[in-house]
């Protein structure tokens, strides 16, 4: 029998929360779940957009949910509500326990010991909300942002900006103790430019990302944002299509990374060992990749987009290093990863919302900086690509990865020589990563999006300039 | 509303919620207001090699509201909170956004918003139980890995359910109300031979119910597919005479549907103009319609975010850019109806619903241009079954696009996969270049469509 207790704050995740949730897992478990979890989460979002010299768009949204998971040997169901009352969440929990043939019962016992005292990432950021510009201050700042584009830039056709501030109190509690809470503050700004000249076209976009910086739009560089945007736009406005063909690429740092991320940061999540989708899924401690690769996933890096005081699962994160001068050491994993591959947690539990079961994914992953100059790369490269900024990709279900090229230049005899466009990178993570036979000494990080199975949650992607030997580029 | 065990509804009481925001509205000084409302409940299961792998469950709610200020500026709010106190927190940021609202471009009320709606033929199923959905799956998986030796998983799968119900209201009377029910299956096997890359291919059906859902079909369509691409081989770089599949051709469409799309119009980020209207853009035997209410689209709308009715909007009639597609605030700007493609916000997105592509009527589709090609050419024709990383790969506002593809290479008769390629050009060529239509048009989706040739794409071949 479920004992009311008094009613927790649906105003706050935190203290006053024990009670109740400390019922609900002791019901789950006594129904013969070996664990219980629930994530609990409210969010505050804002964007807005400015459009040539106005602002367009205002999106304020708010929301509370909750996400229930139960586990009985290598199965789980997993139940999302937006409802967080006491009958709300035992719907939750008792639609849960049906996909595993469970029912709560008043006979059961629990084992539940009670909830761990809260670990409380969240007390010295309760007030990063009320810091963040309001949006008088966020409005003023982009249109300064798309006035800087008019200035410094020519032929274009179109200017924007976009700022987007998303706030997430997260309550975490499980039958094995686990209780923790957290607060998340991540910040985004666009500029995007479309350039037109005649029958010549080139679109252009940044984004700059922040996590738990609450003055990042007051600090944001608008002049230098600017100028970026428009001198690539600018080299691209007239570039010719690239020719298609197998080459070397030279990958510049920060979003470059995304060429790691894709082609090989998703093979080594447990998702994809659980799944069977990996080929390094028997490979930890055999070379995967050229020497001089070392790549590292983590949580830690101070403001990064894909920083985290803990994952959706309550644990803090590592620093987990993934490759070792080629060497596959780690695989990232979570809660269902660890239960059901034995690849060991690494605080990589993560999802978008309360309406996402966890999943082990990446957070700030990066090539680390090795000996060499930016310059050294370029000129070892007889005919090649250059890719100075990356649009998009994605990996397919066997491994192939994909992403575009937003702004490319020919090498030729070891210079850069003239713009290129409608570039595609394709390859296959085996192949690729022991061609990436240089790096150099510039490692920067970017702030990106990622999704997958348990969402789009905010992730860093980063490298220093990388030279691939030969990869496939896809033209005209 | 109708309240479940918790303070969240189960479902949506539309004259109630009326009361409420009126209540709400005038408390707060809001003499014009309206608002879209949904709540669903799913239930879905994966699973692996026989075992369930995840069971999921979700009720969401969410609400937008909008109300315009006594300047007749728009503020928007979103929630997942439809309590009351969610209801009134909504409208107050609503009524705080819209001192921030855009002189230039201030939605209204459609004029549509009281129009007769279509009527829908959309059976509501009852749901099952997740437990039997688990057994189907299982079933479904078991049948496709015995389907062939080299089909060891099928990684990607998933059967769900769908009950939601959503509302569109404004304070000058208009009251929209649609319930539904939806089912949908997903099997992507992954296939692998001694030595050789492993394949994966798969296969979609929809439905009102899960009893209604073309298994059969889709065990079947994912392991011929799949199977079909055990035997491959590189392809060289150049250009080929390409054949899309139905899926394929439409997901092209849809990744440039900005094309036909008054919003990205005026915001200048469209190939399109004002003055692209009755000009040619394809061959003149290419007719394309965007059909929400075609029986084969499964959970069609009635009407749009803004209440209007939805209805089908010749595109391309003969190659000639016929209409675009509009919100109430387009089409004002246009002249003309709303079409019912807009979503609800402050500023109003447009979209598609669901494309017919086919031979404009009279023209025989291009026959005479099929006639001419032969396959027996040295060349060789590419098949493309499947296009990937739209996200990635197309530049709507430029018309390029550079994508990997999976297909096959016909050539003397014979089909061999290909093992990994992209295909790149520009969307106004293709459209110019199409050659012809194959087969029956098939609906899928995304819309309905037969194979379309098309002259002369880049395909680059991975070495």
């Amino acid at each position: 029998m479920v004992v009311t207790s008094a009613p927790p704050d649906l105003q706050h995740l935190d203290q006053s929360w024990q009670k109740r949730l400390e019922t609900l897992l002791a019901a789950g478990r006594s129904a013969g779940a070996d664990l219980v979890e629930v994530f609990l989460e409210r969010t505050d979002h804002l964007g807005v957009l400015a459009e040539q010299d106005g602002i367009t768009s205002v999106s304020p949204a708010f929301g509370m949910g909750a996400g229930l998971r139960v586990f009985r040997g290598l199965r789980d169901g997993f139940v999302s509500t937006n409802d967080l009352s006491e009958g709300g969440l035992l719907e939750a929990l008792d639609q849960a326990l049906g996909m595993l043939g469970l029912m709560r019962s008043s006979a059961g016992l629990s084992g539940f010991e009670g909830l761990a005292p809260l670990r409380d990432h969240a007390s010295t950021k309760t007030d990063w909300l009320e810091r963040c510009p309001d949006l008088a201050q966020a409005t003023a700042r982009l249109l300064e942002g798309t006035a800087v584009l008019e200035r410094h830039g020519q032929h274009l056709q179109v200017r924007r900006g976009s700022y987007a501030r998303d706030w997430q109190e997260v309550l975490v509690a499980a039958s094995d103790g686990t209780f923790a809470r957290d607060v998340r503050l991540h910040q985004s700004l666009g500029l995007n430019v479309l350039a037109a000249d005649g029958e010549h076209r080139s679109s252009i976009g940044r984004r700059y990302g922040s996590h738990g910086r609450p003055e990042q739009l007051q600090q944001w560089d608008a002049d230098a944002s600017a100028r970026e945007v428009c001198e690539s736009a600018g080299a691209m406005l007239y570039a010719d299509y690239v020719e298609a063909g197998q080459m070397p690429a030279v990958l510049a740092n920060r979003f470059g990374g995304v060429i790691f991320h894709e082609a090989c940061g998703h093979l080594l999540e447990t998702t994809q060992v659980e799944r069977g989708t990996t080929p390094f899924a028997e490979k930890v401690g055999e070379p995967i990749a050229h020497e001089a690769v070392t790549a590292i996933d983590e949580g830690l890096s101070d403001g990064a987009f894909g920083s985290l005081a803990m994952d959706d699962e309550g644990m803090e994160p590592q620093r987990t290093v993934l490759i070792e001068n080629g060497v596959l050491k780690r695989f990232l994993s979570d809660r269902a990863g660890e239960l059901r591959t034995g690849h060991a947690r690494t605080g990589s539990g993560r999802r978008q919302s309360h309406a996402f079961a966890a999943a082990s994914r990446m957070r700030n992953t990066y090539i680390a900086a090795g000996p060499h100059t930016p310059a050294d790369l370029i000129t070892s490269v007889d005919r090649g690509l250059y890719c100075k900024s990356m649009g998009g990709g994605s990996v397919g279900p066997t491994g192939q990865f994909n992403f575009a090229v937003e702004e490319g230049y020919l090498i030729e005899n070891g210079q850069l020589t003239k713009p290129v466009k409608g570039a595609t990178l394709i390859g296959e993570a085996r192949e690729v990563m022991p061609r990436i036979s240089m790096c150099a000494n510039d490692l920067d990080l970017a702030a990106g999006f990622c999704g997958s199975v348990s969402g789009s949650v905010f992730v860093t992607v980063g490298q220093p300039h990388i030279k691939v030997d030969s990869i496939t580029v896809g033209g005209r | 509303m109708t309240v479940s065990t918790g303070t969240q509804p189960t479902t949506l009481n539309a004259e109630q919620l009326r009361g409420q925001l009126e209540q709400l509205a005038q408390r707060h000084g809001i003499h014009q207001w309206d608002l879209g409302a949904s709540c669903s409940t799913d239930t879905s299961v994966q699973v692996d090699r026989g075992e369930a792998k995840q069971m999921k469950g979700a009720q969401r709610s969410a609400i937008t509201v909008r109300v315009w200020n006594s300047d007749g500026l728009v503020g928007i709010t979103s929630t997942s909170d439809l309590s009351p106190a969610g209801l009134e927190k909504a409208l107050s940021g609503a009524k705080a956004a819209s001192a921030f609202g855009n002189r230039d471009d201030t939605p209204a009320f459609s004029p549509l918003a009281t129009a007769p709606l279509p009527e829908l033929d959309q059976p509501l199923r009852p749901s099952a139980p997740i437990l039997s959905l688990l057994d189907t799956l299982k079933d479904a998986e078991r049948q496709l890995l015995e389907r062939h030796p080299a089909i060891g998983t099928v990684p990607y799968n998933g059967l769900a359910q769908r009950r939601s119900e959503r509302i569109y209201l404004n304070s000058a009377g208009a009251c929209r109300q649609q319930r539904l029910t939806t089912a949908s299956i997903y099997l992507y096997a992954r296939a692998e031979e001694a030595g050789r890359k492993p394949r994966s291919a798969g296969a979609v059906r929809l439905a009102y119910g899960t009893a209604d859902l073309d298994l059969a079909g889709c065990i079947a369509e994912a392991a011929e597919r799949t199977i079909s691409h055990l035997n491959y081989a590189p392809i060289d770089t150049g250009h080929y005479t390409c054949v899309f599949s139905p899926e394929a051709f439409l997901d092209l469409i849809g990744a440039f549907s900005s094309l036909f799309n008054a919003r990205a119009v005026l915001d200048g980020v469209s190939l399109s103009s004002r003055e692209s209207l009755g000009q040619q853009l394809a061959v003149p035997f290419l007719s394309i319609t965007d059909n929400g209410l075609h029986p084969g689209n499964i959970g069609s709308s009635a009407f749009d975010g803004e209440g209007t009715p939805t209805r089908a909007l010749p595109l391309l009639e003969g190659g000639v850019l016929a209409n675009f597609l509009h919100s109430e605030a387009t089409a004002r700007t246009f002249g003309v109806a709303p079409t019912g493609h807009a979503g609800l916000g402050a500023k109003v997105s447009v979209s598609p619903d669901w494309f017919e592509v086919g031979a404009a009527p009279g023209s025989g589709g291009g026959q005479q241009g099929l006639d001419q090609h032969t396959q027996g050419d040295g060349q060789g024709l590419v098949v493309i079954d499947s296009l990937s990383a739209l996200h990635a790969g197309v530049k709507a506002s430029q018309g390029a696009f550079s994508l990997p593809f999976d297909g096959w290479l016909v050539r003397g008769g014979e089909r061999r996969s290909i093992e990994a390629a992209t295909v790149a050009g520009d969307i106004r060529q293709v459209l110019q270049a199409i050659v012809g239509f194959e087969g029956d048009a098939k609906v899928t989706p995304d819309g309905l469509c037969p194979h379309v040739w098309v002259d002369g794409l880049s395909i680059t071949g991975e070495a």
